[in-house]
């Protein structure tokens, strides 16, 4: 199952309805919604956070977070 | 009938809208900041007057996503939206919102317009529209959202006059409309039975009261346990509040949908370019640091001028004065302890405002969100969190600001460590001390023909703060027991040239802050400590007759004779007395009473040290020699050995005291309010003495 931490740079994927239980809610509100799509635009030089843009707001988020929502890559 | 008071007008949005530009262009100069010790600065006023005529106080919130607080800063948010009897609560809201990020602005918006107070959309940054590519319908997005909407710019002064005739109309209305109904589409008749508890309060109020579990005090105590009886199931809040905020971002939608438009085409992508080197694995630090260096070279060498500048400044009025007053105690008093204390605080501002320059104009253009980004990871291994480097770079000038910029960190663990931390960064109160006694201590050499010796120590004792700092984080990070809720979202704005007006009075509010909340210290215990020196119990009054008598055989010259009365009073004042009882616990380090004194004195804040020697060495030769402190200190013996007092042993040891001691009042007093408790301050005061002592004396036994 692909999540937000395994998409590459560049890569789109959109979040799953059923990833809704994972999101906290701080990040719903940033517009981290279920059926969003997301893109990696940059990866930390240590490789965490990632630097992601989703719903039109770019953000930073931990791996460990970014390890528990579900995406689904879009092509 | 005019209103008597002022109407208040809160603005709210999220961080980095402009909403603070905005703040500016409406207040200009009238805005008033609290300072640090004990007053709350947790929010900017200023006032404002409306086109008609009525006058209006502005409070300028803290940047916040959501009424759901997971900062402080989010907190204060919400409890003056919520609390009808807060002094911040708002008559009129203006919520500022971003063009480019409209959608996520407008949750914000959706949950403060369900509050159903008078409110006022503006949107900023509209003079981007055409080159973003962006088209808005403002007529059909004024009737969706049943509220008065402003395009603006406060950058380039537009739309503000608008802004102000949207509050003055926006002040008459009695009550706002909710614009999402919560209850039906989560569940009706939940929603029924918590609208039932109280008649007074919308839904959406009783229902934040709820999920935030914050009860203002105008609930009566029935509606209050009816409430929490809604809190028996937090799972099911949480799901809640979750589907909420989903069906807000529906509705919001389908509003964008009939009135937003953006062409991508136009949206051009410079951000992407300039994020590629700033955040670059290699050049991103390379840049960091430089940037570092930069700050660090800029705060010795321009400051160095208008410091001597001052420093002279003081010194001609304080011999000024004392031409024209005549001699007696009060002269003394304003001469010897007053004048020179104040000084003491003012010599900084150069040094502070130079600091909190670079410091606005970073976060300013947007870098320093790419700072957090780059060193998330690494500050995560000590504990810390990416947000902590900002704490970290600022408590160079002063930790009291510094610790309040510790708000935006989540993690209740990430920002205490960072609290307890902070004060070990090298702050300018500890510059006077460190540039007196290296300059005593360590010969004026260079070293490899170029670098200058004495140079390379202040360097050190910097470096040495800032490896203090990240290693007592580290053994923090393994030992505290503190439940954290580790959390980090960061936004990472749009890059954008910074807003002189802004940055001007960004360094001018906190420098503000700085001179006034030292100042006040510096005041109270120049005149406690001159109180102290020239009053003592009652051995103090038979001082001088004693010594008369007793002399009485010797020929003294009138000189000698001053001296001996002026030292012997001194070690019998009350200051001596305190001086005299700690100098067996400080005999270890190398100093001997008089030092304990500074030192005593100098708990309260670092910079009082060379004062209070000054003092000392003064009120003790009696005489109205002129001479510098540093050629008093100079001339200083030890008794016991013949030496000089502050040879390269003492002084060593002195320089690492003050690298480690907590001796900053305000400090204590700003991590109290911040950490809500005395544990913490109390922790550092003794874990930070404990070492410093340690420290201080492992220096003198190798040294000596």
């Amino acid at each position: 199952m692909d999540t937000i931490a395994s998409l590459l740079i560049g890569e789109v994927g959109i979040i799953t309805e059923d990833a809704l239980d994972n999101i906290p809610l701080k990040l719903l509100e940033m517009g981290c919604l279920p059926g969003a799509e997301v893109v990696i635009l940059q990866i930390a030089p240590l490789k965490d956070p990632l630097y992601i843009c989703v719903n039109g707001s770019h953000l930073a988020i931990r791996k460990e977070m970014a390890a528990q929502i579900r995406v689904v890559k879009s092509e | 009938m005019e209103k008597a008071r002022p109407i208040k007008v809160a603005l709210i949005g999220n961080p980095n809208t402009g909403k603070t530009s905005l703040f500016n262009q409406l207040t200009g100069l009238t805005q008033k900041v609290g300072n640090y010790p004990g007053v709350t600065v947790d929010k900017k006023e200023g006032t404002c007057k409306l086109p008609n005529g009525t006058a209006a106080t502005i409070i300028d919130l803290p940047g916040t996503y959501s009424i759901n607080p997971t900062s402080i800063d989010e907190s204060i948010v919400l409890k003056s939206l919520l609390n009808t009897d807060d002094n911040n609560h708002p008559d009129v809201i203006v919520l500022v919102a971003d063009i480019e990020n409209l959608k996520r602005n407008l949750l914000l918006f959706s949950q403060v317009k369900d509050l159903e107070i008078p409110i006022v959309l503006a949107i900023n940054m509209a003079d981007q529209q055409e080159r973003k590519g962006i088209f808005i319908d403002l007529k059909t997005l004024e009737k969706e959202l049943q509220t008065e909407v402003v395009l603006m710019s406060a950058r380039k002064h537009e739309g503000i006059t608008e802004v102000k005739e949207a509050i003055e109309r926006a002040a008459q209305v009695e009550k706002g409309h909710p614009l999402c109904s919560i209850n039906h589409k989560i569940d009706a008749d939940y929603f029924k039975l918590l609208k039932e508890v109280s008649p007074n309060h919308t839904l959406y109020e009783l229902w934040l009261m709820i999920t935030q579990n914050n009860y203002p005090n105008q609930l009566t105590e029935e509606e209050k346990i009816k409430l929490q009886e809604f809190r028996q199931d937090l799972s099911k809040l949480k799901r809640y509040q979750h589907k909420e905020t989903i069906h807000r971002y529906q509705q919001i939608n389908d509003i964008l949908k009939r009135t937003y438009r953006v062409d991508q085409a136009k949206a051009k992508n410079l951000r992407g370019r300039l994020d590629r080197v700033f955040t670059h694995k290699i050049f991103g630090y390379v840049i960091f640091f430089g940037i570092l260096l930069l700050i660090f070279q800029s705060i010795f060498d321009w400051s160095s001028a208008p410091m001597d500048f001052i420093d002279g400044a003081f010194a001609s009025l304080s011999d000024f004065v004392k031409e024209q007053m005549s001699p007696g105690v009060l002269t003394d008093l304003i001469t010897d302890g007053i004048i020179p204390g104040i000084g003491g605080v003012v010599i900084f501002i150069p040094q502070i405002a130079i600091l909190f320059l670079f410091v606005a104009i970073l976060e300013e253009t947007g870098y320093m969100s790419r700072v957090v980004f780059l060193m998330d990871k690494i500050m995560r291994k000590f504990g810390m969190s990416g947000k902590s480097v900002i704490p970290l770079i600022s408590g160079t000038a002063c930790a009291i600001p510094a610790v309040m910029a510790t708000r935006t960190i989540a993690g209740w663990k990430e920002r205490l460590i960072t609290i307890l931390v902070t004060p070990f960064t090298t702050c300018s109160a500890r510059l006077p001390v460190y540039a007196i006694l290296i300059s005593l201590v360590i010969p004026n050499k260079k070293l490899f023909g170029f670098f200058s010796l004495q140079g390379f120590v202040l360097l050190c004792l910097y470096v040495l703060g800032f490896a203090t700092a990240i290693i007592s984080a580290y053994l923090l990070h393994k030992t505290l027991k503190v439940k954290n809720t580790s959390f980090f979202v960061a936004e990472m704005p749009n890059y954008k040239l910074p807003s002189l007006k802004n940055v001007f009075f960004d360094v001018l509010e906190k420098t503000k802050a700085f001179v006034f909340g030292a100042g006040k210290i510096i005041l109270a215990i120049s005149i406690v400590l001159w109180f102290l020196a020239s009053n003592g119990p009652s051995s103090f009054d038979t001082v001088e007759k004693n010594i008369v008598e007793n002399t009485q055989n010797n020929a003294l010259s009138a000189d000698e004779m001053q001296h001996k009365i002026a030292s012997a009073k001194l070690q019998n004042s009350y200051i001596g007395i305190m001086g005299k009882a700690i100098e067996p616990a400080i005999k270890p380090l190398g100093y001997d009473w008089k030092i304990g004194i500074a030192l005593i004195s100098s708990f309260a804040a670092r910079e009082v040290f060379v004062g209070t020697l000054a003092t000392i060495y003064s009120v003790e030769s009696g005489d109205e020699d002129t001479s510098t402190i540093k050629e008093r200190m100079r001339a200083e013996v030890n008794p016991d050995t013949g030496e000089k007092r502050f040879n390269l042993a003492v002084g060593m040891s002195l320089l690492i005291f003050y690298a480690f001691a907590m001796q900053c009042m305000g400090t204590l007093a700003v991590v109290k309010r911040e950490t809500k408790s005395w544990k913490w301050p109390l922790f550092q005061l003794f874990g930070m003495g404990a070492l410093a002592y340690v420290a201080a004396f492992i220096t003198y036994t190798i040294f000596s």
